[in-house]
């Protein structure tokens, strides 16, 4: 049987329509997908992601640890609370997964990994760890909340008031605790708003604060088609361990200084950078009409052929768009087939929306 | 529970089919098949004229979610399509039995059109699914 998150009964009672991810029963969408998209992107939503792991790094060794184990440097994190977006890679430069690392304080890091990918990071990171004096706990007690939208800040220091103090001035991309809450203000849809982790106990109570205080409960759908238009890769769709961050769309991730810091994967990624990155990752809009899947064949004017990773409708932009992997000197116009048929799209740069507005022409 | 119209004919692929006065059908997805499928983004019509075998793929619905075939109920040429649905494709979602049509066929044989699954039938295929 499939696991249940603290807010299993509640999506049930908001009309939930339930579907099986990664081995959790979760809501798809309440009724509409994309009246959902369209709240977050206007008002506010609320999105159970409980079944996303959040593992707590205890010890002196863990900034060394975190160094070594992400390709991305948390050495850049000097003020406390700060995070970190990163991949995790393989010795090919292969991505395991990416992640979210909170800098609490030099004994205390939170890294907030996918559900999909749970038992093979635990695995990896255990093993890796193993020469090094830190203590890894995976948060199993705890759920989670993403508040997101233009409204969602103000909705959240509405329902929780004076508790969570200091959290009320947070700077994009920072966490704070306060008491048993552990607020974030990030998050995976292009908008402003918070996630927020709590003792699984508390979750019901806070959801349901927040739907009186007008806040929309928002599936796992429309969390897709927002992502998606916000540019931001879902991982074992865009990206896997057969692609480096450099053919993902994620070399800003990659911190390369200090030269001397030897994380895993950094000689393959070397080699593939010395080498030439034969393929990118690149944004689609779809010019006529259909609709962009993933694994639809691309096929780019100058010879040579793609494919699609991640596509959909966007709601924001009302027109169909996409990732796709194509050859590295790709620009312009391209072809999409969709069922033996050719459609033109043409190639962007993500995020295709950004706190509601197109970034597209 | 969906709402399924006593005067329709049902396929097992969910489609409904509308004996007309003149002797053609219309034929659209029932108001189940809109449900499971989500909201509608996409409307892919057959051309008038076109003429298409019963179980032949003839149109394609695209919800934000899946892309999915319509099979011909029935064999015959199609007269008219809803061409509205290629900038409103969420009518299929709001009348699926109205408004929402998807094309007009003339039957090869108005036979076969009662040899498709009354109302009732159809209501226990989709509870079944519905479990």
């Amino acid at each position: 049987m499939a696991q249940r998150t603290a807010l299993y009964e509640k999506h049930i009672a908001a009309g939930g329509k339930m579907v099986d991810f990664a081995g959790w029963d979760m809501p798809i969408h309440y009724g509409s997908q994309i009246e959902e998209h369209h709240t977050v992107r206007n008002h506010a939503g609320v999105f159970d992601v409980s079944h996303m792991t959040v593992i707590d790094f205890k010890g002196e060794a863990t900034r060394a640890f975190l160094q070594r184990l992400l390709a991305n440097d948390v050495g850049k994190l000097t003020i406390p609370g700060k995070a970190l977006y990163s991949c995790m890679l393989n010795e090919q430069g292969g991505i395991i997964d990416d992640l979210i690392t909170y800098y609490m304080n030099e004994t205390w890091y939170r890294m907030v990994v996918n559900a999909a990918t749970r038992e093979k990071d635990l695995a990896w990171i255990n093993q890796q760890a193993a020469s090094f004096n830190i203590e890894i706990t995976e948060r199993a007690d705890l759920a989670m909340l993403a508040v997101q939208g233009p409204a969602a800040r103000g909705n959240v220091h509405q329902v929780l008031g004076g508790k969570i103090g200091a959290a009320h001035e947070l700077e994009p991309f920072f966490a704070a605790q306060c008491e048993d809450l552990f607020i974030a203000r990030t998050g995976y849809t292009g908008e402003d708003g918070y996630e927020i982790i709590l003792p699984a106990g508390k979750a019901p109570e806070l959801w349901d604060k927040l739907l009186e205080a007008g806040v929309k409960p928002i599936g796992l759908g429309a969390r897709d088609t927002l992502r998606l238009e916000a540019g931001m890769n879902l991982y074992g769709q865009d990206m896997d361990e057969t692609t480096t961050p450099l053919e993902s769309g994620l070399a800003w991730t990659i911190a390369w200084q200090p030269a001397a810091r030897q994380f895993i994967g950094r000689p393959a990624l070397e080699q593939q950078h010395e080498a030439g990155v034969p393929r990118k990752l690149v944004g689609l809009v779809l010019l006529d009409r259909g609709v962009l899947r993933s694994h639809q064949k691309v096929i780019v004017h100058n010879g040579g052929e793609g494919e699609t990773t991640s596509g959909s409708f966007s709601p924001t932009l009302n027109r169909s768009i996409a990732f796709a992997r194509v050859p590295a000197q790709t620009s312009g116009e391209c072809e999409v087939e969709i069922r033996n048929k050719k459609l033109k799209a043409k190639i962007v740069k993500p995020p295709f929306v950004r706190f509601g507005k197109s970034c597209i022409d | 529970m969906s709402n399924i119209p006593e005067d329709l004919y049902y396929t097992k692929t969910h489609e409904w089919v509308k004996q007309d006065a003149d002797g053609t059908v219309t034929v659209g997805i029932t108001d189940h098949a809109q449900h499971l499928l989500g909201d509608m983004v996409f409307i892919e019509l057959p051309d008038p004229g076109s003429e298409f075998n019963t179980g032949d793929d003839c149109a394609v619905v695209e919800s934000v979610k899946a892309a999915s075939d319509v099979y011909c109920p029935v064999s015959g040429e199609i007269i008219e399509t809803n061409v509205a649905l290629v900038e409103t494709p969420e009518v299929v979602n709001q009348d699926p039995y109205g408004d929402g049509w998807l094309f007009r066929l003339k039957p090869n044989d108005e036979g076969e059109v009662e040899d498709l699954l009354d109302a009732e039938t159809y209501r226990e295929l989709a509870e079944e699914e519905s479990h």
